[in-house]
């Protein structure tokens, strides 16, 4: 097993060492992390590190949608808005991937042919996760046989949250196992942990079962990403990389919707973490609506002046 | 461009008016001082403008303007009606806080980011706190019907030029007495800006009176035969030659003085925020701050894991350009400032100690000193024992809670002191054997209106702000 790093492998070991490990990591002040994320927000971004973030943050858009009602239509739709996200001009940059439903990979397979574009799935009975492991490793070697080279998988909040870290902790292991050569992206759904202590503990544990990524949230649970919780597991790739030499990503997801915000959240990896993670090998944006306002601002540097919403493509 | 780098960010100038000179505020009206001198931007020595010089008899003129104010208007006005005023000055300060933290951050050499976040908020703060006071002064504790002194002399240093300004003058005037202000002789222009406040609030002339000056102004005001009550921050040496200036005279005197505080991080702190706390403690206002925590004790089981996590921290510190919005650390407040900073640095380097500095291009006009830590610091060192008040961290180690407690409190000073812990009854513990006047937990460098702030030992006598701020202005 790959996955588990040597100098660590002691703490998965068993139930109680996995706590022991876990609950001696520092604690999160939560007044002192919400300022200092708040005070990363004042930073003013303009011109042309503005014009830099922006072509950025493109490039590190999981273009997603995650809906009941979603078709093979509106599937193929998002993948030609992925590739050009603005058919005005050939140098936008295209999102570094689309994220579906399992059911939606063979026609975004189709779509995203030779365009570059990673084709990410959610699986793991996503977005509760409650349902059997055996379920869950099917769900996710359905979507990697059918083309998804990343899996963006839930953990089990209520095993979490139950104090059953190694359950957790295997689970991530046998799905990482299911993944093969795809990326796995652990969701940690942050908004059901609730405490910051949780969060800094669950990036550990996804980082120490061999995730590639540790993302926020499913965006069906509120609050999804915040720049706090966001902030703890910046702090926790960075430590981990420190600690193991392994390098993991982190995905923020859902209610990232304006330009603004998606800076502030830059700003934040490239103090926090390091300009290392300024990639979209390892920092992602998980959003649907927050590519449109990224093209109009992009738009506005360019011109000067805002074009109406019609003149963006709604997909 | 393969990083991320911030294009300059610059606040505009274009608010702030400079007049080319600027008078004396002597009952209400601005006018000619004895002498003058030029006021100057320590980020590029640019001249900001002429600051009139108030002599003996300026200041007599002042102190009789505030007296004739005391006794015809300000004394006998019931609080309700001061309140009024007061409420007004507060809501200006808010209306024209940009054209205030510009000014602030010309004259001071500050960044815009704490002039706009901290320090205008603050001042607006502490006279709509003050205000709320004025005609509630029986119920402050201080008898029945207490009366104010009548006409205080104040002298306020150059760290925060505005907010001490507003720390001195709202409980003044809320208790009904009236002021002579002195700011400090390289950061006037906030104080001025503030008396065109009084004049655009209509308060009564010569309940507010601003005279510039250095050390001799100063010392007139302080030794002035009227002024019935002193009340300085500055430094420690200052304040023994103001205390002993007022003994054996009817004046009340109240001194807010040096530190050197210790801010005592436990192995069980959490880490990342007690790093942004040790941020905040040293290299917020560029250390130029008597609270400051200018000593960081860390328990020795985590010491090089936090200082690992410090130094990469500094090394993200934008210091540079004040007016920008994106610079975290400014320029040293004046030359003389600076050299004092760098002679201590020297000593502590000589005695043995380490020193480090993040890699960061300083300016070449104007008075720059780079964030900067010394590590291997003992007890013994200058650089533990005197205050640098400047962006200098002096860095020791403890063993137990007793040697923590014991090497904080084993200074002449005693203002201010942080704890950093995730266990709070250790916190409660440690707090109840530190002997400073504010001790912050899990945070530090943190101000309210509400709070009395004052020290022990050298770092001085009385309180200001809050409830017991009223006291230094009250005779029960």
């Amino acid at each position: 097993m790959t996955a588990t790093i040597s100098p660590l492998s002691e703490v998965t070991r068993s139930d109680a060492a996995l706590r022991t490990f876990l609950h001696g990591l520092p604690g999160v002040d939560r007044v002192g992390a919400d300022a200092r994320a708040a005070g990363l927000g004042t930073r003013s971004i303009k011109t042309t590190a503005k014009a830099w973030a922006i072509d950025l943050a493109i490039r590190m858009v999981d273009l997603t949608t995650l809906e009941g009602s979603d078709t093979p239509g509106k599937v193929r739709a998002l993948c030609a808005k992925a590739r050009q996200p603005d058919p005005g001009d050939p140098n936008c940059p295209s999102v570094a991937a689309i994220c579906v439903y399992p059911s939606m990979v063979p026609t975004a397979h189709e779509a995203l042919r030779g365009s570059g574009i990673h084709l990410a799935s959610v699986a793991t009975a996503f977005p509760s996760g409650q349902a059997p492991l055996k379920v869950k490793l099917d769900d996710t070697r359905a979507a990697v046989a059918a083309g998804a080279d990343e899996i963006d998988m839930v953990i089990s909040r209520g095993a979490f949250l139950s104090g059953r870290y190694l359950e957790v902790f295997e689970e991530i292991v046998a799905i990482k196992e299911a993944c093969g050569k795809a990326h796995l992206k652990v969701i940690l759904e942050t908004g059901e942990l609730v405490t910051y202590d949780n969060v800094r503990r669950a990036s550990w544990l996804a980082m120490l079962a061999g995730g590639d990524f540790i993302k926020t949230s499913t965006g069906k649970v509120a609050p999804a990403a915040t720049l706090p919780v966001t902030l703890i597991m910046l702090e926790a790739v960075r430590d981990f990389l420190d600690t193991t030499g392994r390098k993991v990503g982190v995905k923020p997801a859902g209610g990232i919707r304006t330009t603004k915000d998606a800076i502030k959240y830059l700003v934040m990896v490239n103090e926090i973490a390091g300009d290392g993670w300024l990639d979209p090998d390892w920092f992602r944006f998980g959003a649907s609506t927050l590519l449109n306002d990224l093209l109009m601002q992009r738009t506005k540097l360019a011109t000067g002046h805002y074009s109406g919403p019609d003149y963006f493509t709604l997909d | 461009m393969s990083r991320f780098e911030y294009a300059p960010a610059p606040e505009s100038r274009s608010i702030v008016k400079l007049q080319p000179s600027y008078g004396l505020f002597i009952n209400g009206e601005f006018v000619d001082g004895a002498g003058s001198f030029k006021t100057i931007s320590p980020a590029s020595e640019e001249v900001l403008a002429e600051v009139a010089e108030a002599s003996t008899a300026d200041v007599d003129r002042a102190v009789k303007a505030a007296r004739r104010a005391y006794t015809d208007v300000w004394g006998p006005m019931p609080g309700r009606e001061r309140a009024k005023y007061l409420f007004r000055i507060a809501r200006i300060i808010a209306e024209r806080s940009r054209e205030l933290a510009v000014l602030e951050t010309l004259n001071n050499g500050k960044p815009i980011k704490e002039s706009r976040d901290v320090d205008v908020p603050l001042a607006a703060a502490h006279f709509f706190y003050y205000a709320g006071w004025a005609d509630k002064l029986p119920y402050a504790g201080y008898g029945s019907d207490p009366r104010p002194l009548g006409v205080a002399g104040q002298v306020i240093p150059w760290n925060f030029p505005l907010l001490m300004l507003a720390w001195k003058i709202a409980p003044a005037l809320a208790a009904g007495n009236t002021v002579v202000l002195k700011p400090a002789e390289t950061t006037p222009l906030t104080a001025l800006l503030f008396a065109e406040i009084c004049q655009q609030a209509e308060l009564p002339p010569g309940v507010v009176n601003i005279v510039t000056g250095a050390g001799e102004t100063g010392a007139a005001v302080v030794n002035h035969p009227d002024v019935d009550k002193v009340a300085f921050t500055g430094s420690t040496e200052v304040g023994r030659i103001i205390a002993r200036a007022v003994a054996g005279t009817k004046k009340k005197v109240t001194l807010e003085l040096g530190g050197k505080a210790a801010n005592i991080v436990f192995d069980d702190a959490a880490i990342d925020q007690a790093v942004e706390g040790i941020v905040t403690g040293i290299f917020f206002n560029q250390g130029h701050v008597c609270c400051a925590g200018s000593r960081l004790l860390v328990q020795e089981s985590v010491a090089d894991q936090l200082l690992e996590s410090l130094k990469r921290r500094m090394a993200t510190l934008r210091v540079g350009d004040p007016l920008d919005k994106n610079t975290d650390v400014g320029a040293i407040n004046s030359a003389e400032q600076l050299a004092r900073i760098k002679a201590l640095a020297e000593i502590g380097s000589a005695e043995g100690a380490e020193r480090w500095s993040p890699a960061c291009e300083l300016p070449e006009r104007g008075f720059w000193f780079a964030p900067t830590i010394f590590t291997g610091v003992s007890q013994a060192h200058r650089i533990a024992r005197e205050e640098i008040f400047g962006p200098v961290l002096s860095v020791l180690t403890f063993r137990t809670p007793g040697e923590a407690v014991e090497k904080a409190n084993n200074t002449p000073y005693g203002l201010s002191a942080g704890v950093w812990s995730e266990k709070g009854s250790r916190i409660l513990a440690i707090a109840d054997q530190l002997r400073a006047g504010v001790v912050w937990a899990n945070t530090f460098n943190k101000f309210d209106p509400t709070s009395p702030f004052g020290g022990y030992k050298e770092s001085g006598y009385g309180r200001e702000g809050g409830r017991h701020g009223l006291e230094a202005y009250l005779a029960g």
